[in-house]
């Protein structure tokens, strides 16, 4: 590829050449048709039955997650839930095409990655009940996940932080010699902020081996995508940085799955960034603070339900005869129970004591923090009735 | 020892700290091959490869994202804003993400490795955008410890215990001492301790309390004022964040009377928080109200630099205020 980055480099045009942001027009990879029947002439990605159905129960089981924590948030349970209804395949797809030494840096509707991963519904619902058992000591909103045993960096909720972080990682990955990518998950929402292209920028520049991989949901809580941005939508973008940059239908796992596959295979080989922009939308709310009902309309919705990326899965799971549907069955009914049961367990769990309100600030809590820690407890001692979460817990040092 | 300026102290510092250790990486605008516009980072590309010593993009939110994300990763990166006024793009990554990393990840994650390097301040007639103080700023972010040398010797001494330290440091450059401080520095490696202010000279009647650039101001005023009988005890500060609460409590309950001496202007200035704390403190010891010599609350000026500054005769002026009272 000839680069074009400064005046001896650029061919002369002696008329008028305006370019049009018509004049790039990417295709998305699509392997499944929306009945779930493959295209006669797509590659098909080499995959074992036992990966196809670990992506298709993750898919199932997040879907189950999502509908009993909207529901908890609605019974006040928990004071906040995001669902990622719709947009299962992407992010199911692309942890399935990793190696668990990828790190995951992701936004906030990732729960199908990290559940890939291994979470277990109990540690779901320590950190959403931020209880003492809750890896971030409660001191985040609910699903702001992370897990360092398995390569899932901690949510932070600023929008698109993660993006110029996910390619210092990622050098940081390759200065270390380690056999292992970054990927970097976002809406195209946060494809507007400054981390975006200061991150991309980078990331090219410095050859990361990161995967920024963008959920194209249409949405930014209510503001859709054409009011968002101009251009062939976030890939264009990829491809101004100097990206490596591939477009897939959102909706489609087999084709999520095969082009992150591709696209780590390229970015550990030839330590360079890939842009994957996967197209989907985002059939549940933005949040459980949001109502969607006052910015979109129920036909665009039921018009992207039948392109549901999970009935998409199973239809072709069950052309393969890989679906044992009593065995399926089963295991609905087993998730659900288990997210009602390890909630009503997590729900009992003390919060975390009093002193982890000043730990972790710093390696060790310097002497401002111990005073004022020392002062509160005193302060709590004297007025214990007003809190009641840690009064009776309080040691005095 | 050798002499050394602040400058070649802060090159042996990088040079030391990247020998010591390989995970260290030094990055930047400018930083690379050409040693950065002050030439802090010189021969180092040179010496460690550009793997290792690099330039940037011009984008000061994304070279501390990017350093975020390689001290998250484990490695160690030091990273140069080329001047403190340009840190304002990068706030968010480091009020939001360099600071409250560990913070929100209970511990299992951190940018602790992280050092960023700034000159700052004012006197080299950079007017503007080439003279900010922008310390009190980061002083208010739980998560983030920050540093000011005074001299070549501290810089060095700081700075290595800056890279090594388990948190991460904002390390601010007096950059008009950079080439007109010099003194002697041990060629070997040694730290200096952070969060502990320095009792420059010992005195009785007031303690006239600075940092980086503005020490050897107070220095000035104190010999002035010596001469009319007034005892000053001296205080750098050394660090902001933490800072050295008793040290400067102690000396103040010692001398009863207290000056605060800073660049950026006052109002919210890192003196105000000084004042508040020592008065919790030292309340009953006090003579006369503590003092703040400060820069004016303008934007900093070009061409009327000197009379903005809080210089050696304000100071001088408003020590006799205080002894006086």
């Amino acid at each position: 590829m000839k680069d074009r980055n400064h005046l001896f480099d650029v061919g002369i045009s002696h008329t008028v050449n305006i370019i049009d942001k018509g004049t790039v027009d990417i295709p998305m990879l699509q392997i499944l048709q929306p009945d779930g029947s493959a295209h006669s002439d797509a590659d098909m990605p080499d995959i074992s039955q036992d990966t196809a159905h670990k992506i298709f129960q993750t898919m199932h089981y997040i879907r189950v997650l999502d509908e009993r924590m909207v529901g908890a948030q609605r019974q006040g349970r928990i004071s906040f839930y995001l669902a990622c209804s719709g947009e299962e395949a992407s992010t199911v797809g692309s942890a399935a095409a990793l190696s668990d030494n990828d790190m995951i840096m992701s936004q906030y509707r990732e729960q199908g990655a990290l559940a890939y991963r291994g979470y277990r519904t109990e540690q779901f619902m320590n950190q959403m009940f931020s209880n003492k058992l809750d890896p971030n000591k409660g001191r985040q909103m609910p699903i702001h996940y992370g897990d360092k045993a398995l390569n899932f960096m901690t949510i932070s909720s600023p929008l698109a932080t993660q993006i110029p972080q996910a390619a210092g990682y990622a050098y940081g990955q390759k200065m270390a010699g380690n056999q292992a990518i970054t990927i970097c998950y976002f809406g195209e929402g946060a494809a507007s902020e400054g981390d975006f292209h200061a991150g991309l920028n980078m990331a090219a520049v410095l050859s990361c081996p990161v995967i920024f991989f963008c959920r194209n949901n249409g949405y930014a809580i209510s503001t859709p995508s054409s009011e968002q941005f101009c251009g062939d939508g976030i890939a264009s973008r990829g491809l101004g940085y100097g990206i490596k940059t591939i477009r897939v239908d959102g909706n489609d796992v087999l084709a999520v799955y095969l082009a992150t596959k591709k696209a780590r295979e390229i970015a550990l080989a030839e330590n360079c960034p890939v842009l994957i922009e996967a197209m989907t939308y985002r059939l549940a709310a933005h949040s459980t603070s949001d109502d969607p009902s006052g910015y979109r309309s129920k036909e665009e919705e039921q018009k992207w339900r039948e392109k549901d990326p999970v009935q998409r899965f199973e239809n072709w799971m069950k052309s393969k005869g890989w679906i044992n549907e009593e065995q399926h069955k089963q295991f609905i009914e087993q998730t659900r129970q288990e997210v009602l049961a390890q909630m009503k367990k997590a729900e009992q769990v003390d919060i975390c004591a009093i002193d982890d309100l000043v730990n972790d600030v710093y390696d060790t809590p310097p002497w401002h923090l111990q005073e004022q820690l020392s002062q509160l407890k005193k302060h709590i001692s004297l007025y214990p009735e007003a809190y009641p979460k840690t009064a009776g817990r309080i040691r005095h040092d | 020892m050798i002499k050394m300026n602040m400058l070649q102290a802060i090159n042996s510092a990088l040079i030391t700290a990247m020998d010591d250790d390989e995970k260290v990486m030094v990055f930047g605008e400018d930083v690379g091959h050409f040693g950065g516009v002050f030439r802090a980072t010189s021969n180092l590309q040179q010496k460690f490869g550009k793997a290792r010593c690099f330039n940037t993009p011009l984008t000061e939110q994304g070279i501390i994202g990017f350093a975020n994300g390689l001290a998250s990763q484990g490695s160690v990166p030091v990273a140069e804003i080329q001047f403190g006024d340009y840190i304002f793009p990068a706030f968010d990554q480091i009020i939001n993400e360099t600071a409250k990393f560990r913070y929100r990840s209970g511990g299992q994650f951190t940018c602790g490795t992280l050092t960023i390097r700034t000159p700052y301040g004012g006197g080299i007639a950079g007017g503007l955008y080439h003279s900010q103080s922008p310390e009190a700023f980061f002083a208010h972010i739980p998560g983030m410890k920050v540093v000011i040398p005074r001299n070549p010797y501290q810089a060095k001494g700081l700075l290595l215990a800056s890279i090594r330290d388990d948190n991460p440091v904002l390390f601010m450059e007096p950059k008009r001492l950079y080439r007109a401080s010099v003194g002697e520095v041990p060629e070997e490696d040694y730290e200096l301790p952070l969060g502990k202010a320095d009792v420059v000279k010992e005195g009785e009647h007031i303690t006239l309390l600075a940092w980086g650039a503005q020490v050897e101001v107070i220095e000035k005023a104190a010999e002035m004022a010596e001469k009319d009988g007034i005892s000053c005890e001296i205080i750098d500060l050394r660090s902001i964040l933490p800072w050295d609460a008793q040290t400067v409590s102690e000396s103040v309950k010692k001398t009863g009377r207290l000056l605060i001496n800073h660049e950026a202007p006052q109002t919210g200035g890192f003196a105000s928080e000084i004042s508040a704390t020592v008065q919790e403190r030292c309340f009953l010891y006090l003579e006369s109200p503590i003092t703040r010599v400060c820069g004016l609350d303008t934007p900093y000026p070009l061409a009327h630099e000197k009379e903005y500054m809080p210089d050696h005769l304000k100071t001088y002026e408003a020590i006799k205020r205080c002894v006086n009272f």
